[in-house]
């Protein structure tokens, strides 16, 4: 069995990720981590005529470069697995249109990028595919107009609102040693939903924090591991108030994180002057702070054992208005540099 | 939760207070003096400009009262249309609250930003039906309670 533990899955293969990229809109591109993005894109609309195309060639654009920094030709992908938020996660299936591959559409609402890197590590690991790509991404404008009002629409965000990130994030995942992978995905915990009652949509971190506490717990048990054996461990989008939580949460549970060694990309992506209250959100926040920050570091050496544990809240607009509770949920990979 | 009788145990019930209650702590809130006093500076500006019409309209249009009343409930309504579709009065929103949103300028506001937002899915699927998705529920509202109240004053005329 390629399992550790009671949920751990354990990649004896070490598959590599050969190559990320990551593209992102302009306030992204304005933040602090904004030299690590391969491309800034200043129209919202990226060319096209509505934001949903334009959200699609964010991921096309993103997964194009990526299989082309990987050196290798769309022909050579074995399949693409991705997700964005939009209802039938349009964005994926259109931007996967272009591939001419077969393609695993995802939805784990802002955890989708570390459910598709999971899901291709283990396909890669198990050799059933060679490469695959994985993609997610995000847009604020379209996701403002499906989850809460029309953009010009004047409404007062609470402070523990979070902002959605414009961008894309892919990257290629292969069973090839290659002298120039970034890294090796070498564990995979799969998120259960933990749902804590909240029911507040503009309190997404509060929903998440326990997913996430309960995915790190498990991924640590079932390793053996403690929090201080990764030099970084990542979470997705749990903003201020998610990052405190879990903090707080993991005290409890006797696995303190070292908050110096503890970053969620949410916080990471913007600067308090940006005005995004609790921090950013959506599947391109984790997605290009991986893709472009997290494997430059990688790529420099600062890095060699680094957990990403994307955190998704499975809510749609129709159980918000029915009263229902979020569902949340994380995956976790666990990386290690390329040797 | 699909067994209608099971209530959470006692320990559960007990984790999810404590939680709810860990969330409550970690949770800014709105600033309530800060979100007082801009309302109250935006919501005056905007009374303040369709005071200003008002007076022009009697003083130089020649208008009676009531007349210049509704010209300067126009002026405002046209001046918030044009400030959304250049993109600036999302951002008074979000800088004003109710102050913002009030006066008869978050009316126009919330005609304005849906037939924008939805116009690409059409002129009948897209703008024609989502036109109302923001001030419909306050005309079906309003309008019902201005009926009762109506009915009410038939029967008790005081």
């Amino acid at each position: 069995m390629k399992r550790i533990g009671r949920h751990t899955i354990l990649l004896p293969n070490r598959p590599c990720i050969l190559s990320g990229a990551a593209i992102a809109g302009k306030k992204e591109g304005e933040g602090p981590l904004g030299s690590s993005f391969d491309q800034i894109i200043g129209d919202d609309l990226f060319g096209e005529e509505t934001w949903e195309k334009a959200e699609s060639r964010f991921q096309y654009t993103a997964a194009d470069l990526a299989i082309r920094k990987a050196g290798l030709t769309h022909e050579q992908i074995d399949a693409a697995l991705g997700g964005d938020l939009l209802d039938q996660i349009m964005a994926a299936s259109l931007a996967v249109r272009e591939l001419h591959t077969p393609f695993i559409g995802l939805y784990g609402a802002c955890s989708t990028m570390a459910e598709s890197l999971c899901l291709a590590a283990m396909l890669v690991d198990g050799g059933y595919l060679h490469n695959a790509v994985c993609t997610a991404s995000s847009h604020f404008c379209t996701a403002e107009r499906q989850y809460r009002f029309p953009l010009e629409y004047g409404s007062q965000r609470p402070p523990t609102a979070q902002w959605t990130v414009t961008g894309a994030g892919s990257a290629v995942v292969s069973l090839q040693a290659h002298s120039s992978a970034i890294c090796r995905c070498t564990h995979v915990t799969l998120g259960q939903i933990v749902d804590m009652a909240v029911k507040d949509a503009n309190n997404m971190g509060a929903a998440m924090a326990p997913a996430a506490a309960d995915t790190l717990h498990r991924h640590l048990t079932d390793t053996g591991r403690t929090p201080t054996d990764y030099d970084l461990i990542i979470t997705g989008d749990l903003g201020r108030v998610g990052h405190d939580l879990l903090l707080m949460l993991m005290q409890e549970r006797g696995m303190p994180l070292d908050p110096s060694r503890y970053i969620d990309c949410g916080l990471e992506l913007f600067s308090p002057e940006q005005d995004v209250h609790a921090g950013g959100s959506g599947c391109g926040c984790s997605a290009v702070t991986l893709c472009g920050h997290i494997f430059e570091q990688f790529r420099q050496g600062k890095l060699h054992r680094a957990l990403f544990m994307a955190t998704g809240a499975l809510l749609s607009p129709t159980s918000s208005q029915q009263g229902d509770t979020i569902p949340g949920i994380a995956h976790a990979i666990a990386l290690e540099a390329a040797p | 939760m699909f067994d209608k009788k099971a209530k959470p145990g006692a320990a559960r019930q007990r984790q999810l207070d404590r939680y709810a209650q860990l969330v409550d702590r970690l949770s800014p809130r709105s600033r309530l003096g800060q979100g007082l006093l801009r309302a109250f500076l935006c919501g005056g500006t905007i009374c303040a400009i369709g005071q200003v019409f008002l007076e022009l309209g009697q003083r130089y249009l020649d208008m009676t009262v009531a007349t210049s009343i509704t010209f300067g409930s126009m002026m405002i309504v046209f001046m918030t249309a044009v400030l959304t579709g250049v993109g600036v009065f999302d951002k008074i929103g979000q800088y004003g609250g109710a102050g913002a949103f009030v006066p008869i300028s978050g009316f126009a506001n919330a005609m304005v930003s849906p037939a924008m937002e939805f116009r690409r899915e059409g002129l009948v699927l897209g703008l024609g039906a989502k036109l109302f998705t923001i001030a419909g529920p306050v005309l079906v509202w309003g309008i019902s309670a201005s009926v009762i109240v109506g009915i009410l004053y038939t029967f008790f005329p005081w």
